[in-house]
């Protein structure tokens, strides 16, 4: 079931002599460049409406890769740990002034703590049970969040950030901010995969597939099994705090509710578990899909003419494509959009070498 | 007395709501017992079910609206096992689990395509005055519902323990490969069972629809299940019963009683917090078989 | 255009030639027309609800504006413009609303959600790309001063005159502020933005008048309020009830009333719960079910017929005839009318092409006085609004209206708010605002 366990070795001697650079590597390098000359070749709105939320949304499913997609521990909490992550960093930078990447890592630390917290069941149940047990947590944590006065929230349940200011750097543009987004989710990313390859990665792997077996030899359930929630609920906490500073830039309860959660859980579910690509390519799905869709039925009112008959119609359309596709892409490939790529990528590769 | 007479009523009130939730409830159990899959669409199920009797009732009546839809449903459940399960066959649970997602995407666009978003109201002509016991109300609608319930699970367990279909069922969801070898067909059985998880939304559809109307948020009453199950075990019928009356009870005692003193709001976790002591102390559930999925 | 070309049949030469000379210049007669007919074109980009639990009240709305713009564009458009709408479905939720900000930027005159945590998120935006945005009767109520929030607006009726307006409207029902002391209102409320923006009008009135108030928050959907109901009814023996919910949760009250033996004019729901829609999916029990409203409801009003006439009897309707009349088809209207008289200042104070700051100063300029409605035909079913810099809207008076279970009826006169609570609070939240951000910015 798992995709992505070992790296493919980045550059092999072909047999003509030379490096062969695997079609992976070169994917890879391209993207990074395009990213990271994103801000001078695209327009505002594809920045601010698609890059950014993606970006986060694709740190968030990474993070939940990490306890569901490696560890195994179905988790519906991601978004509530985005909530809390979202909360402690808009409180710390907006009310207490601590400096914007501290505040980050505090979003992500509180997040993390309430993630080791929310994962002490899963020391005695699994599958079904500690989804539940995580899904009580996703609705007792946002009704906290909401209830709780010193939040700050008092009759207007929404916390707006001010302006965004790193040391003398003012965020102030789109640019400015989908850097900062790109700089994070870069290095937690590098970070997470370096983790999810060694040991930690490995271990978590064998509790997933054969976890009797994994505590017979010696492996730590109790300390396994906690880490990887604590990771999950770090980088939702992150990805929380981004959406604040990066993205929104305010903190809304709605913002966080099961449904968000369902939906990172679809993303690392059709990206890919157990992958690092998956995540961010189902993220890429799961948010551009269906901006894809609303844009292609846009143009197919102007088609039909305006007729408000139409315009319900086709908006409700859009969630019968979306699910149709969703199913398309779970059957075609189960194991996730990531092995289709590395189906196509070995295929490209093969053409090549 | 005035606070007995009030608590009394809270629990009723609680109960029966209770039971609505059971019904709900039941339909996931059906197809988990069937298919080891928690069906995500059984939500969207109802509402489908629902609008489909609103819909058709000016032309045919409560009884004919009531016969067709069973038919609309029984279309779906073979709809649902060609186009969710079959291909999905032997893929993991929680890829299963997104393809019922995937299909109640579906479900609430088709839906609100034909029948439209507008809110439609379902009455089902039960007088509205609460019955009084002395000083005590108690509300016909809920009565009804309860009996509708009991109707239900008393069908239920008998058609388990008694019936061919029944027993196949809980065969499968014992031991999948050893039900094919004994000759039982997956498919055939896992079709009548989204059917009749199917007419299950159509009870739920109705019961729901004559208390709070019906529209797109009665797919998130199928939530609340969740926590029912848990309490129940998420494979046994009689469980959903006792827990749907635990967790109604829970959520309007809880509100009544501790809610006035935090500033209230607690109905809407004490079916969660109920659900997450059952799960650290006893994870089966009231009812179910305890060896599913313990650690 | 297709019906303007004659059927060309087998015909002479000679024929043939004078039917097509006749063709080419009927062709170009209308064509001429619509040239001559419009200076231009405004686009005009539309956030809607169509799908989801608040479709059908959203949809009334936002296509009861397009009727109204249709009817314009009939009449020659706005000062010769001619409007074309462009609509954006974002689900009642935040990020695809962000979304469809950012697919029209630098497109939109006037941002109008209908949702008031979308206004919320994107209040910065729209402040620093210079777009107003509004909510009627909704979003923040202390956007009602223009000068610390000089791009949002609530147009009509903001919450906290909502709010203190209804609780003037219990006191005339007592028979006088001085009979609501030692009275109990219970406030069911949806746990938001929306619902808790009334929080401190009650606390005030209630500490001036002597009644006592409390509050039962709910989580939406808030479709479960049985227990809510029984504690309200039975045990803390409410002598009103005041609702402030939305969506479907409006109709929920009205199977829990009879179960607990309430009276249901007691029952006051909030101007959100106040269209067909909110009450319809209740069936009878709703009958005697009063809300409050910003509007009048019907068709006896100029316009209103003016739009049956014109638009709907001529098949150009956004939406089912029945709907015209409505509260949400009047809400829409009222809308429309708004930004239409914005797109009109704007016009004639800079001229075209209009953008986001130019439709604002344009808002500002709206002179909706008794002599202007009447022009409009839209007397006595919206009140006057008369907007400045200083003054976005906002302290208007609510009328009150009762269901029959076909329609809405007024009960009520206009029920003033207490106005000097409500701009106390809007000058105390305003300074608190502009104290937040100040300090932020120079962190």
């Amino acid at each position: 079931m798992a995709s992505g366990s070992a790296p493919e070795s980045l550059a092999q001697p072909a047999q003509r002599g030379g490096v062969f650079l695997s079609t992976n590597v070169i994917a890879l390098g391209a993207i990074l460049i395009l990213a990271a000359v994103a801000p001078a070749v695209l327009s505002e709105y594809w920045l601010k409406a698609i890059l950014i939320p993606t970006l986060i949304f694709g740190l968030a499913a990474f993070g939940l890769n990490m306890v569901t997609g490696y560890a195994g521990l179905i988790s519906m909490g991601q978004a509530a740990f985005m909530a809390v992550g979202a909360f402690a960093a808009v409180i710390a930078y907006g009310r207490f002034g601590v400096p914007i990447p501290l505040a980050l890592l505090c979003g992500g630390a509180l997040s993390a703590l309430i993630g080791v917290i929310v994962g002490t069941p899963s020391l005695r149940i699994k599958g079904l049970y500690l989804m539940v047990a995580t899904l009580a947590a996703q609705f007792i944590i946002i009704w906290i969040l909401q209830r709780v006065p010193w939040t700050g929230t008092g009759s207007f349940a929404t916390l707006n950030t001010p302006p965004v200011r790193i040391a003398s750097w003012n965020l102030d543009t789109t640019a400015d901010r989908y850097y900062l987004v790109f700089s994070v989710v870069l290095l937690l990313t590098l970070f997470g995969y370096n983790l999810v390859t060694s040991r930690i990665g490995r271990a978590w792997m064998a509790l997933r597939d054969h976890d009797i077996a994994a505590s017979v030899m010696g492996i730590s359930m109790l300390r396994y099994k906690l880490l990887a929630f604590l990771m999950a609920a770090f980088y939702a906490g992150v990805a929380g705090g981004l959406v604040v500073f990066c993205w929104t830039g305010a903190a809304s309860v709605q913002e966080y509710e099961l449904e968000i959660s369902i939906e990172i859980l679809g993303m690392i579910i059709i990206g890919g578990l157990g992958s690092v690509l998956g995540s961010y390519l189902g993220a890429v799905f799961i948010l551009l899909l269906p901006i894809l869709i609303s844009f292609a039925m846009q143009q197919l009112t102007t088609l039909i003419g305006h007729s408000n008959v139409s315009a319900a119609v086709l908006a409700n359309a859009e969630h019968i494509v979306f699910g149709v596709l969703v199913l398309y892409f779970l059957v075609k490939e189960p194991h996730g959009l990531a092995r289709l790529w590395k189906r196509f990528a070995s295929w490209l590769d093969a053409k090549r070498g | 007395m005035g606070d007995l007479i009030y608590a009394i009523e809270l629990l009723t009130t609680g109960v029966f709501t209770g039971l609505m939730y059971s019904m709900v409830a039941l339909g996931f159990v059906l197809i988990f017992k069937a298919s080891s899959v928690f069906n995500y669409a059984q939500g969207a199920m109802t509402l489908f079910a629902a609008l489909t009797v609103v819909g058709l009732m000016p032309h045919l009546g409560l009884a004919g609206s009531l016969l067709a839809t069973v038919a609309v449903m029984c279309v779906m459940a073979v709809v649902a096992e060609r186009i969710v399960f079959r291909p999905l066959m032997g893929a993991s649970q929680l890829t299963i689990f997104m393809g019922t997602v995937g299909f109640a995407s579906i479900l609430e666009g088709a839906a609100q395509i034909v029948w439209g978003t507008k809110p439609q109201g379902l009455k089902l002509d039960i007088p509205v005055e609460p019955l009084k016991f002395g000083e005590l109300l108690v509300s016909r609608q809920d009565l009804f519902a309860a009996a509708v319930a009991g109707v239900f699970v008393g069908a239920l367990v008998w058609f388990f323990r008694n019936t061919r279909t029944g027993l196949a069922l809980r065969a499968i969801a014992d031991d999948p490969a050893a039900a094919q070898v004994v000759g039982i067909k997956l498919r055939r059985v896992w079709a009548i069972a989204w059917a009749l998880a199917g007419a299950i939304a159509i009870a739920a559809g109705v019961l729901w629809g004559n208390r709070i109307g019906v529209h797109f948020a009665m797919s998130l009453i199928a939530l609340k299940a969740l926590p029912v199950l848990i309490i129940g075990g998420i494979d046994s019928v009689a469980g959903v019963i006792v827990a749907g009356m635990i967790v109604g009870a829970a959520e309007a005692l809880g509100e009544g009683f501790i809610g006035t003193y935090i500033g209230g709001g607690v109905q809407d976790v004490m079916a969660y917090i109920v659900a997450l002591l059952f799960l650290m102390f006893r994870p089966s559930g009231l009812f179910g078989q305890s060896t599913i999925l313990r650690v | 255009m297709n019906q303007l070309e004659p059927r060309l049949e087998a015909v002479g030469p000679s024929r043939a030639w004078l039917a097509a000379a006749l063709l080419a210049v009927s062709a170009a007669a209308p064509l001429a027309a619509i040239a001559q007919q419009y200076k231009g074109e405004i686009v005009f980009p539309m956030m809607v609800t169509r799908t989801g639990p608040f479709a059908t009240a959203a949809t009334g709305v936002s296509s009861a504006q397009q009727d109204y713009f249709t009817l314009l564009n009939m009449k020659g458009g706005v000062e010769g413009f001619k409007i074309v709408w462009e609509e954006c479905e974002f689900e009642y939720k935040v990020p695809r609303a962000l979304e469809c900000y950012e697919r029209h930027r630098g497109k939109w005159k006037i941002v109008y959600p209908n949702s008031t945590p979308v206004i919320f998120a994107l209040a910065d935006r729209v402040t620093k790309d210079e777009v107003l945005a509004i909510n009627l009767a909704g979003g923040r109520a202390d956007s009602t001063d223009g000068q610390t929030f000089p791009y949002l607006a609530p147009v009509v009726a903001n919450f906290w005159a909502q709010a203190t307006s209804t609780i003037r409207y219990i006191a005339q029902l007592e028979g006088g502020e001085g009979k609501l002391k030692g009275k109990k209102i219970a406030y069911i409320h949806l746990d938001n933005d929306y619902g808790r923006q009334p929080f401190p009008m009650f606390d005030q009135l209630a500490k001036q008048y002597g009644f006592e108030w409390k509050s039962w928050p709910l989580s939406w959907p808030a479709l479960e309020q049985s227990a809510a109901w029984v504690e309200m009814a039975r045990r803390y023996r409410a002598d009103y009830v005041i609702g402030w919910l939305y969506g479907q949760s409006c109709a929920v009250p009205f199977t829990e009333i009879p179960k607990v033996g309430f009276p249901v004019e007691k029952y006051i729901g909030s101007l959100w719960c106040g269209t067909e829609d909110d009450v319809v999916a209740a069936g009878t029990r709703a009958n005697g079910a009063i809300t409050a409203n910003y509007h009048s409801v019907g068709r006896n009003y100029p316009v209103i017929q003016e739009l049956l006439e014109k638009v709907h009897k001529t098949g150009k309707g956004n939406l089912e005839t029945e709907r015209v009349g409505s509260s949400s088809y009047n809400r829409g209207i009222i809308t429309a009318i708004v930004i239409t008289e914005a797109m009109r200042n704007a016009i004639k104070t800079y001229g075209a092409p209009l953008d986001g700051k130019k439709m604002r100063d344009g808002y500002r300029m709206i002179k909706l006085d008794a002599a202007r409605l009447k022009e409009l035909g839209a007397t006595g079913m919206m009140p006057e609004l008369v907007f400045s810099e200083k003054y976005h809207g906002g302290m208007d008076a609510q009328v009150f209206q009762k269901w029959d279970g076909k329609q809405w009826t007024k009960i009520s006169d206009w029920v003033r708010p207490y106005d000097d609570v409500v701009q106390a609070q809007i000058a105390e939240s305003a300074r608190t605002f502009r104290e937040q951000t100040k300090a932020a910015a120079t962190k």
